[in-house]
Parts: structure tokens; sequence; C-alpha cells
């Protein structure tokens, strides 16, 4: 148990954190495209003065996605080689595609694209930068295609113990798919532009080549507003799937201990007291959970949310003794802080745009600070979605079929030293490195995007 | 062939890739802090691997999701089994891959200085423990009728283990120090030069204790045998030509010489170790093989596919970038890190 317990933190931990970076990434490399395509297209060389200088920083980030996804890549089997035996078949699939499609393709033209400046035609230059974000955006779709299935298992059937693939297209298929790609694409958006427009926010509050980056705040806060409405938009038919397909999750990010007819409330506070499996000091809108999705039908013709107890009584019928309730309080927060992250941005987004285009942002000193600020926003949102999706599914691995019991690496093979020992040492290292990253991010953030050799501003 | 036979031939690929590819990398990273004096010259070794490194890095997560895919017995056995291992091996190649990006990004001697010892020990051990990993496949490990590892750590690190690991770093250094040696400025080439002829004998040595060792456990003797006795003779003739060719012909030719031996050496082990893919030297009824540790047929039959598809393709422009940064790279560039 007590190994166990320690590979979940291992896993929690190196997932979180390679999230920071990962959104970045995906986002920023398409920014990035963007800025130097406008610069190939109209020969404005502010454009490619901005593609070079968030080019820096996207690599200083990059760095740390890469190292931190080794980690990802091995720890399947190192800490849950149960889950590696049971799954090999299907999850490693995409994953080698992922590397075979995405990585090479990413990592070739990074290397190419950031040592060829003014070295080849500028066309070809910026093809580069296209097919890193393309090469970024491709693992994250082939990645996504492994998790859906540990969300919602096609195409797949058992035997002898081990789930073995029937269908690559029912893999590719797979609805839940087509929603967290989405999801995750347009919050990486979201999440490159709040940093695009930080970054800008900070030059801009002291007058700094507001020519430049102004440019780069109408970029950012676009890309911001355009990410975070899609992101509310996708999450909605997301709230819709996994009611339907994960009702456990969704009572879990909803609080619902008993079974809830509709039309249902909305809590937005409670005191969740997991042991006693009740709701304390709760603030509910009333109907407002049916506004924003629908319970599935009942057998009677009813729509009633199924509470927590009623399905754990249906996983024991089903699966035996044991514990099918994920972390409640965790789930339900994670939900909240994320939805309300997306709903700032959302709102700081149209706010900013609307100032840029009244001309009068430059002079809304306050607003500018707050940008910089709000670049934690995405952040915060990222991994508390991450958190939501992957703790409500717990004590599944792969829902209804797998459980983190079954997955973890027996104790005779590695013990629960070993995986303290280098959670630790994982852990200390993500931290150093973690601190050193967002400091060379900041000070490169400073820079001045004209000077020839890149001299950090002193004010 | 069946497809679980092709499917450890692609494997064996995947990781004669990553050890010519990533092995010339080590070596750099292991020579940088000597061969060069300055630190505009640690610049320019860096710059000969600095836009390729991180791809040739991917060779390592293919071959790695390659066995996910294609035999996920045999990943979960050798990466759980070696564990304390890989997990020293990333934590060396999370601090060298920042490294690179992290040590001129700060214009200060003892920042650069502590990020340039990264890289040497980040480059250091992960050739040294894929050496001792390599080593043991052919050793054998104990492994129970589940399939699981029943050693420790202790356990990989017995005089073979040790032997193929100091193995793996020389013939590496070897490899990196011709490399340099075709890409550093010519004022500085002339000290790869050097280290590269210090370290072949030494290498062609090391190379001949692993094949006997090898030997000794049956690397010659199983059904692969022909092809393990070839590819043992070739790689041999590989180092031994890149030795002769390092004193005297010319960077080229001792760089793919040497390359080749790599090359072989690494098809020596796939060859010697079929059908077997994990030996167990506790049972041999116990030992994963191509066939109980494989995936579905099905599975293997998709994967084939993509691999036959979009292998050419990388090769194609992976070795298209190399010919984008051919020739040498001069001090004081402009751009990179």
């Amino acid at each position: 148990m007590e190994a166990l317990g320690l590979a979940r933190f291992q896993f929690a931990s190196t997932t979180t954190y390679h999230f920071f970076f990962v959104p970045l990434t995906l986002g920023l490399s398409i920014l990035v495209a963007y800025m130097e395509t406008v610069y190939v297209l109209t020969g404005d060389a502010r454009y490619k003065k901005l593609a070079k200088f968030y080019g820096t920083l996207f690599m200083i980030n990059f760095a740390m996605g890469v190292v931190t996804g080794l980690v990802q890549e091995f720890q399947f089997g190192m800490n849950w080689s149960g889950y590696s035996r049971f799954m090999g078949d299907i999850f490693g699939v995409p994953l080698a595609i992922e590397a075979l499609l995405a990585f090479f393709l990413e990592s070739t033209f990074l290397g190419v694209w950031y040592f060829t400046w003014d070295k080849v035609p500028k066309g070809l230059h910026a093809l580069f930068i296209w097919l890193v974000a393309i090469g970024s955006n491709l693992s994250a779709l082939w990645i996504l295609i492994a998790n859906s299935f540990m969300q919602h298992p096609v195409g797949y059937r058992l035997e002898n113990g081990r789930a073995l693939l029937e269908s690559f297209p029912a893999l590719f298929k797979n609805p839940h798919v087509w929603l967290q790609f989405p999801h995750t694409l347009f919050a990486a958006l979201s999440t490159a532009g709040f940093f695009v427009a930080a970054v800008a926010a900070w030059h801009l509050l002291r007058n700094h080549r507001v020519e430049l980056f102004s440019r780069a705040m109408r970029i950012g806060l676009t890309a911001g507003l355009l990410g975070s409405f899609l992101v509310a938009l996708v999450g909605h038919y997301q709230a819709d799937f996994v009611v339907r397909h994960q009702p456990m999750k969704f009572a879990a990010m909803e609080a619902i201990w008993e079974d809830l007819p509709e039309p249902a409330p909305w809590i937005l506070y409670a005191t969740i007291d997991e042991k006693a499996q009740e709701n304390r000091n709760v603030i509910e809108l009333p109907g407002v959970l049916s506004m924003l999705t629908h319970a599935p039908e009942t057998e009677n013709g009813e729509r009633v949310f199924l509470g927590i107890k009623t399905l754990q009584k249906r996983y024991e019928e089903r699966f035996g003794p044991g514990n099918y309730v994920p972390p409640v309080k965790l789930t339900f927060w994670s939900f909240r802080v994320m939805v309300a992250s997306g709903l700032l941005m959302l709102l700081l987004a149209a706010i900013g745009l609307w100032l840029l285009f009244r001309g009068r942002l430059a002079q809304a000193k306050g607003f500018l600070a707050l940008l910089i600020w709000a670049v934690l926003l995405p952040f915060l949102g990222n991994t508390t979605g991450w958190w939501t999706a992957e703790f409500g599914r717990q004590p599944w691995m792969v829902q209804d079929l797998l459980t983190i019991y079954q997955g973890v690496t027996p104790e005779s093979v590695v013990s629960a030293g070993m995986v303290l020992l280098s959670s630790v040492g994982f852990t200390l290292l993500y931290l150093v490195l973690g601190v050193i990253d967002v400091w060379l991010l900041i000070k490169y953030a400073k820079t001045d995007p004209e000077a020839k050799t890149k001299t950090v501003l002193s004010y | 062939m069946d497809l679980n036979t092709l499917w450890f031939a692609l494997i064996a690929v995947l990781f004669m890739g990553f050890f010519f590819l990533e092995g010339f990398d080590y070596g750099v990273g292991i020579l940088h802090p000597f061969v060069a004096k300055s630190d505009e010259e640690r610049k320019a070794v860096i710059q000969t691997i600095g836009p390729v490194w991180d791809g040739n890095e991917v060779w390592m997560i293919t071959a790695g999701g390659a066995i996910f895919a294609a035999f996920p017995q045999w990943y979960a056995t050798l990466f759980s089994g070696f564990y304390l291992a890989l997990f020293l091996m990333l934590v060396a190649l999370i601090l060298r891959g920042v490294g690179f990006e992290f040590r001129s990004k700060v214009d200060s001697p003892s920042w650069r200085n502590f990020w340039d010892w990264m890289i040497f020990f980040g480059s250091l051990v992960p050739a040294l423990l894929w050496g001792v990993a390599v080593a043991n496949l052919v050793r054998g490990v104990p492994i129970g009728p589940d399939m699981n590892y029943q050693g420790s750590f202790l356990t990989l690190l017995n005089p073979y283990g040790l032997l193929g690991g100091i193995a793996a770093v020389i013939v590496f250094t070897f490899h990196g120090a011709n490399f340099l040696s075709l890409k550093l400025p010519e004022e500085m080439a002339p000290r790869a030069r050097a280290a590269a002829r210090a370290f072949a004998p030494l290498a062609v040595i090391l190379a001949v204790l692993f094949v006997l060792g090898g030997y000794g456990y049956g690397l010659f003797s199983r059904e692969g045998q022909l092809l393990a006795y070839l590819f043992a003779a070739l790689a041999a003739l590989g180092l031994l030509l890149g030795w002769i060719t390092r004193l005297q012909g010319s960077d080229a030719l001792a760089f793919w010489t040497t390359g080749l031996g790599v090359l072989f050496a690494t098809a020596m082990v796939f060859a010697g170790l079929y059908p077997y893919v994990m030996p167990s030297s506790l049972n041999p009824e116990w030992s994963l093989t191509v066939y109980n540790a494989s995936a579905s047929p099905y599975t293997l039959r998709v994967m084939t596919y993509v691999a036959l598809i979009f292998t050419p393709l990388v090769l194609l422009y992976q070795g298209w970038t190399y010919w984008v940064f051919r020739g040498r790279v001069s001090l004081g560039e402009e751009g990179g890190y």
C-alpha cells in the first residue's frame, strides 16, 4: 500500500509538472509560427523580431517539457508494470506513434529552426516552425488518444487478463478524443495568448517598444479570447459526455452524494465531509445544474443525477467489495477552480481587446499590471483541469477495467523505499529546475527584442 | 519472417540508430570540458550537436515506445526491474537536456561551469548505464515465473555488467571524438583527433572483451548465431578500421568506420539474443521471448504499417538536417544556444 501511495504521488507530480510546460509549448509554437508567417507575407521586420523574441522564450520552456516528458515515457514501466502488462497492447500503440510521428518532427525541426535564422530562405524558415507546431500538437493528439482509452475504453477485448486491441480506428474515433483534444488545444492556445500578453504588458507598462508590443498584445489577447471561449464551449460538451459515461466522476465533480432529480441545483460552495459522505454549509444556485447539462434518462423515464452512494453500490454489485469513490473534495474544487480561471480569462481577454481597439490600453496601467499576473490563470486552469479528469477517475486507471491496485508494480520488484527515493529525487529536481526555468523565462522576457545582443533591461 | 521477429528487428534498428547518434552525442558531452579551453570553445563544442541532439534522443524515446507497443511484457519487466538504474539515467538525461538550454543563458563563469559539468555527467551516466543494461541483457537477469525481475540494482553491477558499462563509455567517447574531429573548427580539431587516438585502442580492447564475455553467456549459440558472428566480425572490423584511419586517414573515414562498428556491435547483441528479449538467469523457461512478451498479432500488424510508412520519412528528414548543418562549426558563431 505504501509503495502504491508513493507511486501515485510520483505519477501525479510528474504529470502535473510536465503539463506546466506542455500547453505553453503547444500554443506558443502556433503563435510564434503565426508571427513569423506575418513577417514572411508582409515583410514587416517587427514580426520577425517578435518571432525571435518569443522564440527564445519558447525554447526555454520547451527544454523543460522535453526532459519531464522523458520521465513520463518510462514511468509506466517503472511504477505501473501491472498496467503496462494489462494495457501495453493498446496503450503502447499511440505512445509509439506519438514518438515516431510527432516527437521526431518537433525535435528535429526545432533544432533546425533555432539554428538557421537568416541562413535559409525565410519562407522555408517559417515552414520549420510550422512543422514544430504541427509536431507538438500531433503529440498532444496521440497522447490524448491514449488517455481517452483510460477514460472511455473502446475497440478492445479482454483475453487472459489483458486488454487487447481489436480496432485501431476505434481508438482514433473514440468520441472522448474529439472532446479532450480540442479542449486541450484551446486551453493551450489561451495559455500562450496570456503568456504573450503578459510579457507585452510588462513592456507596455514601461512605455518600452510600444509599437512592437502593442502588436504582440493584440495577438496574445486575440488568442486568449478565442482559446478561452472555445475551451469553455468544448467543456460544456465534455460535461455532457462525463455525465453519461463516467457518472462517478461527474458526481464527484459536483459532490452529489444522494440521487438528485432534475431540475437540479448547482453547488457554488460546500464544506464536503468525505467520511460522513455529506455536504455542509451549502450555497447552491437552484436549477442551474440542469441548465448546464442533463442527467441521462433512467429506465422509468426520469432524469436523475446519480449520487455517489448509489454508484458505489452499483460498482460493488459489479466488481465486488471495495471503495470506488474518487477523492471528492479534490475533484469538486479542482473543477471549480478550473471553471473560475477559465471564465476570468475570458473576461480579461475581452476587456483587454476592447481597451486595445479603443486605443486606451497603453494608458490603462492598472489593467496592464493585472495582465502580467493573469499569466498564472491558464496554468492554474490547466492543472486543475487535468486533476479533475484524472482524480475523478480514481480508483480506476482504466475506467471500469483496471484499478490502481492492479496496475502498480509489485512491491517484490519495486519496493516502497525505491519509489520514495525516486519520488524525492524527481520532486527536488523538478523544484530546483522549475525555479531556474521560471527565473530564466522572466529574465529573457525582460530583454530588449531590438537589441543586437541579448541584454537584460535593468529597469 | 513473422511479425514478432520483424518487430524485434525493428527495435534493433531503433537501438542501432540510438547508439550511433546518441553515441557521439554522449561522447561529445563527455569530451567537451576537456577539448575546449575557453567559453567560446565550449560553445563551439556544444554547437556541433546543438541542433541535432534532441532529435537524436527521440531515437531512445521511440525505441522505448516501440518496446511498449510491440512487447509490453518486455517493457514492463525491463523498466520495473532496472528501476534505480533507469531513475539515475533519467536524472542524468534531465540535467543534460536543460544543461544545453540553460548554460549560455546566463553570463557567469560559475553558472556555465556548473552546467558544463552537468552536461558531462549527463552524458557519462546514461552511456555507462546503457552499457550496464545491455551487458545484463546478454548475461541474463533473475526473472521469475511471473515475468517479474527478482534482483536488485546491485545485481546489475556484476563484472560483466560493469565491463559493458565501461566499454560503452569508451566506445562512445571514441565515436564522439571522431565526430568532433569532423565538426570542430580547424584550430580545435587536432585536440579531438588526439583524444580519438588515445581512446581507439581501449575501445577495441574493451569491445573484444565484451564479445568474448558474450560468447560465454551464449550470445553465439542461439537461433541468430550466424548473424551474430557476422555482426561481431563487422563490428570488430569497423572499430579496427576506425583506429587505423584515425592514425592515418581522413576524419570522415574514421567517423564512419567507427560508427559502423557501433551499429554492428548493437546488431550483434540483438541477433545473439534472438529469440529471447530478456533471458532469465534462474530458469531458461522463465525467459521473455519475442513470442511470450509480445503484443497481439493485430497490434503488431497495425504498428508495422505505421513503422513502414513513417520510419523512412523520419530517416529522410533527419538525414537532411545533417546535410543542412554539414561542415565545421566556427568559433563565435551567432545564433543558437
